[in-house]
């Protein structure tokens, strides 16, 4: 496999897995946070925000101390868990998830509270539990906004470059990703590859842009006649 | 039977105060709820579901307790042998009518009691449409069948027909006439609208301040109904202009009567109406 398809296939990866592992903890995160009248509530909200406004090296920087051996988190991880983080596809995926999260919990906790809570209520009055409520009720009719913040958080994670810089360097087949490659290239003067890997973004992301607004923008259901 | 002491701090326009509601139901009573707005109507109606959480009291249906404060009881609506119409109808609008109606099902067997709710309600032909599609009338019969197929013992309705016009409320009303009896429920039925509690009501407790202030027969407590000669309360349905006056259609019970009016006072379709006169051999 050449160098190029190969970065970007790692690429698709880390951006596949993120998505899905952020949809299987962002969900969860976001219903709790869109519904809890707990007090502390504010504090969380603004953890899941700070990504957006902290530059991506601050978080690579911080995540790299802590997967290194010589802090104690690191120390549990490498010497408890045996998970050697820094500079592997394991800690740019940390990264990535931590980069990304609120661009997934933001769109579904804002969907999950702009429903009528009658809804909630209806389906709880009819016998159904909470989770029932939210899979059979709830998540069917937020169906845009999961695909929306699936759809921009797939492009986040294609798109960031500090955290994965700081945290996983520039290895082939590991952690070189296609943000990096560019820069890798642009820095060797390699205008014509730079070109290529850039290309494949732009055309990447209008794409998942323009396959959004089709999806979220068609009416639910058949039309009336 | 339905046995009920409840307290809870209510917020009303004219301050905070306290709901404090006592309330014996026999099975079967249907029980409107009437009141000015800020009164505790839909409140009690909450606690009753368990939508809210009462701060005081007990709430006994039948042989089972849903809520004692003193031995630390509250079952969650869930647990509730309840069916809740919501004002704003609150239909999934990811389901079809039928799908609705299949989502409240107790058991996955129930599919005939679907059927024949459609058929009750009259949404046979509307069954594969989405809530959205369906008008405001039809959505109400919806959920009230959709309540109605969890099978409940207590049917509570939260001024289920306010937002409805004229013939479409007579129709709803009939329909749900139709299933108290039907399903053999007790039911509470917040209404503003005295000749409704009058048509369906076995019993109509006016509720000011959070506290029961009248408990009695309709004819017995609602203002405005009085004893000698007949009193009717309906709804005009239609207006004509006629040689004397003008010509009313109105609606009383389930059918309707054509009376004649002078030109005094224009009514419109829609006025509620007393009709009062006396009583002779014909």
């Amino acid at each position: 496999m050449s160098d190029f398809s190969q970065t970007l296939l790692l690429t698709a990866k880390l951006a596949a897995l993120t998505t899905l592992l952020l949809l299987l903890l962002g969900v969860p995160l976001a219903y709790w946070l869109a519904y809890s009248r707990f007090r502390g509530k504010a504090v969380v909200e603004a953890l899941v925000s700070l990504p957006l406004v902290l530059p991506p090296t601050v978080i690579g920087f911080y995540l790299l101390l802590a997967f290194s051996a010589d802090s104690r988190v690191g120390h549990f991880l490498v010497h408890t868990l045996g998970l050697e983080l820094n500079f592997t596809f394991g800690g740019i995926l940390i990264g990535s998830l931590v980069y990304s999260l609120p661009f997934m919990v933001q769109p579904v906790q804002a969907a999950l509270h702009n429903l009528p809570r009658s809804l909630r209520e209806a389906a709880y009055t009819l016998g159904k539990s909470r989770l029932t409520t939210l899979w059979r009720v709830l998540l069917p009719n937020i169906r845009p906004a999961l695909l929306s913040a699936s759809v921009l958080t797939f492009a986040h994670t294609v798109g960031e470059f500090g955290v994965v810089l700081m945290i996983g360097g520039n290895i082939p087949g590991q952690t070189r990703v296609a943000s990096i490659a560019i820069y890798d290239a642009a820095e060797s003067l390699d205008y014509a590859r730079a070109n290529h890997y850039a290309l494949v973004l732009v055309g990447l992301a209008f794409t998942g842009l323009l396959l959004l607004a089709y999806f979220t923008k068609r009416p639910v259901g058949p039309r009336l006649p | 039977m339905i046995d009920l002491h409840l307290t809870k701090p209510l917020q009303t326009a004219q301050g905070a105060t306290q709901l404090d509601v006592r309330l014996t139901i026999a099975s079967g009573e249907l029980v409107a709820i009437y009141g000015a707005s800020g009164a505790g109507k839909t409140t009690l109606l909450r606690l009753l579901a368990g939508l809210s959480r009462p701060a005081g009291g007990y709430l006994r249906v039948g042989n089972d307790v849903w809520y004692d404060q003193q031995r630390g009881i509250w079952l969650p609506p869930q647990q509730r042998s309840i069916g809740f119409v919501f004002q704003e109808y609150a239909l999934f609008p990811n389901m079809t009518v039928r799908q609705n109606l299949e989502f409240a099902l107790p058991h996955a067997s129930g599919k005939p009691l679907v059927d024949e709710l459609l058929e009750l309600m009259d949404l046979g032909e509307l069954a594969r449409q989405r809530p959205q599609q369906l008008s405001g009338g039809q959505q109400q019969r919806v959920a009230l069948a959709r309540a109605l197929a969890r099978q409940p013992r207590l049917l509570l309705l939260d001024e289920p027909l306010a937002a409805l016009d004229v013939p479409t409320r007579l129709r709803l009303q009939q329909a749900l006439a139709a299933a108290h009896q039907r399903f053999q429920l007790t039911t509470l039925l917040v209404s503003h609208d005295y000749a409704e509690i009058t048509r369906l009501a076995t019993r109509a407790v006016e509720l000011e301040g959070g506290r029961v202030v009248q408990d009695g027969a309709p004819a017995a407590v609602l203002p405005g109904v009085a004893a000698p000669g007949f009193q009717l309360t309906g709804t005009v349905v239609a207006v004509q202009p006629s040689a004397t006056g003008q010509t009313l259609t109105v609606a009383v019970g389930e059918g309707t009567v054509v009376v004649e009016a002078d030109a005094a006072t224009p009514y419109q379709v829609g006025d509620a109406l007393v009709l009062t006169g006396n009583v002779q051999r014909g």
